[in-house]
């Protein structure tokens, strides 16, 4: 799973899925390149959080292709039929992909470190000593070298999910998908898990990024895609997108956020 | 639960040293004259029934002293004990499996699961029992080999299932299907999330399941399951219908002899008394362990050290 990311790290084709009769995403096409940071913006319900669910197979799609790397994600391709693939091959997937949730979903039963050491141990079949010895050196980069034996009941939110970043890392993602990280946060928590992810950015990694931070965006993303009912409805340059967007439903979401 | 901290002292910085003492509030404690008068009114009962219970001559205490620890009495509560152990280990294991079944993807598994629980939930104890120690009667032997096909080997069902085997049968497979329920309610306890999270990781269903999932669920699971244990200690006491000598079988095999019944079977409450006493205790100690990382005990320990210093009177 070490091979090198091709150009598009991530290509989206046609994706549709719903939930029984309601359509959530109605064919989206889009392309990620490797080391791009791309972000995610739209009314709730604009089907964004389920496009990244999709990413990781989460959700299955019901139409469409959907490739992270030059893997077909979920299924494979046989004979010229598609396949399901089986939890074993779905979970080698999504080794490579890195995924942090709005409500961060720590181990509660497990402390910092061994929320971040755990699925290195289990999935990788790295030795203990050695995955606690990068845990740590994960807790330190998102700073929090000393909250190593604390449990997650016993960390802010934004501590909580700067953990919930390191978990994701310790196995060595060459993709990170971000699910409105700081929606959960107090204000006052959300700019060190920005910095955290800032650092990311910096480090070269590839990010989807859901969120309604639009500083961020504009800062930090080279690309920006707006999701409305479904659909890609405006995608560009952050700084484009959201200073003279083209399209009506773009202009018209962004005069309410901001 | 975002779970931030509440106290200062968890936020690094010292707990406050308290106002100074001209500011301090010496409030008059409220009274509760109503809490001295109903305690003073029970203790008062209390005392007159144990006295008088104690006193009366027609309960043999001496015939108690001598029958406690007489080697059959402790035979039949090593037997209990040995039933109620392998009983519930068999129920545990036994409703691990037929809790993961019951929510299965696979709908055959899901509906068997769903059929053993209404089968031996829905039948009484007691009737199951006596079914696996007559079950020779509709089995004479039991074979082991290919169905329709050649027999390996075969055995006496009455060799087989014996009344101990029957017994540990009839327990297990019953505690079984409660314990199904349990365990089913424990593990629908435990946030979707958590298991997204750890799929999201790379980890299988299987992985998820043995280190995510259900060592969150055994902190819902382990206070009902010491009740089922302690319940089952007891329960254990019904196979003395098919004569399987524990502690109640031999009580009884004693006071139809000398018929001292009464005290006797003080002698067996004794025992079980004992014998739950060191179960809730078990229990005490397996609950602490499986809280780890639980938010409000964290809360309380840390609580209580927070006050602490302000309990002390200060000079």
């Amino acid at each position: 799973m070490t091979s090198a990311v091709p150009k598009s790290a991530v290509r989206a084709e046609g994706v549709c899925k719903s939930f029984g009769t309601v359509d959530v995403l109605k064919g989206i096409d889009l392309t990620v390149a490797a080391g791009e940071v791309m972000c995610l913006i739209g009314p709730s319900g604009s089907g964004k959080s389920t496009f990244l669910r999709c990413i990781n197979h989460l959700e299955r799609i019901d139409a469409g292709r959907l490739y992270v790397g030059d893997q077909l994600i979920g299924y494979e391709e046989r004979g010229g039929r598609i396949h399901e693939l089986a939890d074993k091959a779905v979970a080698r997937q999504r080794r490579g992909i890195g995924m942090v949730f709005q409500r961060f979903h720590l181990f509660p039963h497990l402390t910092a470190l061994e929320n971040v050491a755990e699925a290195p141990v289990l999935v990788n079949g790295e030795s203990k000593a050695k995955a606690r010895v990068r845990g740590r050196e994960l807790l330190a980069r998102v700073g929090l070298a000393d909250k190593a034996g604390n449990y997650p009941s016993q960390l802010s939110g934004g501590q909580q999910q700067r953990v919930a970043i390191a978990r994701a890392l310790a196995m060595r993602p060459e993709l990170m998908l971000f699910d409105e990280p700081t929606s959960a946060l107090d204000p006052e928590l959300v700019g060190e898990v920005l910095d955290v992810m800032r650092g990311l950015a910096a480090d070269g990694m590839t990010m989807i990024v859901v969120t309604h931070e639009m500083g961020f965006a504009r800062e930090v993303g080279d690309a920006l895609v707006f999701m409305d009912d479904g659909v890609v409805v405006e995608s560009g340059c952050p700084a484009d997108v959201l200073g003279s967007p083209r399209e009506v439903r773009t202009q018209a979401f962004l005069s309410k956020v901001r | 639960m975002s779970g931030r901290p509440v106290t200062a002292e968890a936020d690094g910085t010292a707990p406050a040293k308290g106002p100074a003492d001209g500011d301090r509030i010496r409030a008059v404690p409220l009274r509760h004259p109503g809490r001295w008068v109903t305690s003073a009114v029970l203790i008062f009962v209390l005392v007159f029934l144990v006295q008088g219970w104690a006193a009366n001559p027609r309960m043999q205490w001496a015939t108690v002293g001598e029958f406690l620890f007489a080697p059959v009495v402790l035979e039949g509560l090593r037997t209990t004990l040995l039933l109620t152990v392998a009983a519930m280990a068999i129920g545990i294991a036994g409703g691990v499996v037929v809790a993961v079944l019951r929510m299965s993807a696979n709908p055959v598994l899901a509906r068997l699961s769903a059929f053993y629980i209404w089968v031996f939930r829905g039948t009484p104890l007691l009737v199951q029992l006596l079914f696996w120690y007559f079950l020779s009667a509709i089995v004479p032997v039991i074979g082991f080999g290919v169905p329709w096909g050649p027999t390996f080997f075969q055995v006496d069902t009455n060799r087989l299932i014996t009344q101990m085997t029957a017994a540990v049968l009839g327990l297990g497979l019953h505690e079984a299907a409660y314990m199904a329920e349990i365990v089913r309610a424990g593990l629908d306890s435990v946030d979707e999330g958590q298991s997204e999270a750890a799929h999201a990781l790379g980890m299988t269903r299987r992985q998820t399941l043995r280190r995510i999932v259900l060592p969150q669920a055994l902190r819902l699971i382990i206070p009902p399951t010491g009740n089922q244990a302690i319940s089952m200690l007891k329960t254990t006491s019904l196979v003395f219908a098919i004569a399987v000598p524990e502690l109640l079988t031999s009580i009884q095999g004693i006071y139809s002899r000398n018929f001292q019944q009464v005290p006797l079977l003080a002698v067996a409450c004794v025992w079980y008394l004992v014998a739950t006493s060191v179960l809730n205790v078990g229990q005490h100690y397996l609950e602490r362990r499986f809280r780890r990382g639980d938010g409000r005990a964290t809360a309380q320990r840390r609580r209580r050290q927070a006050v602490t210093p302000f309990e002390e009177p200060q000079s």
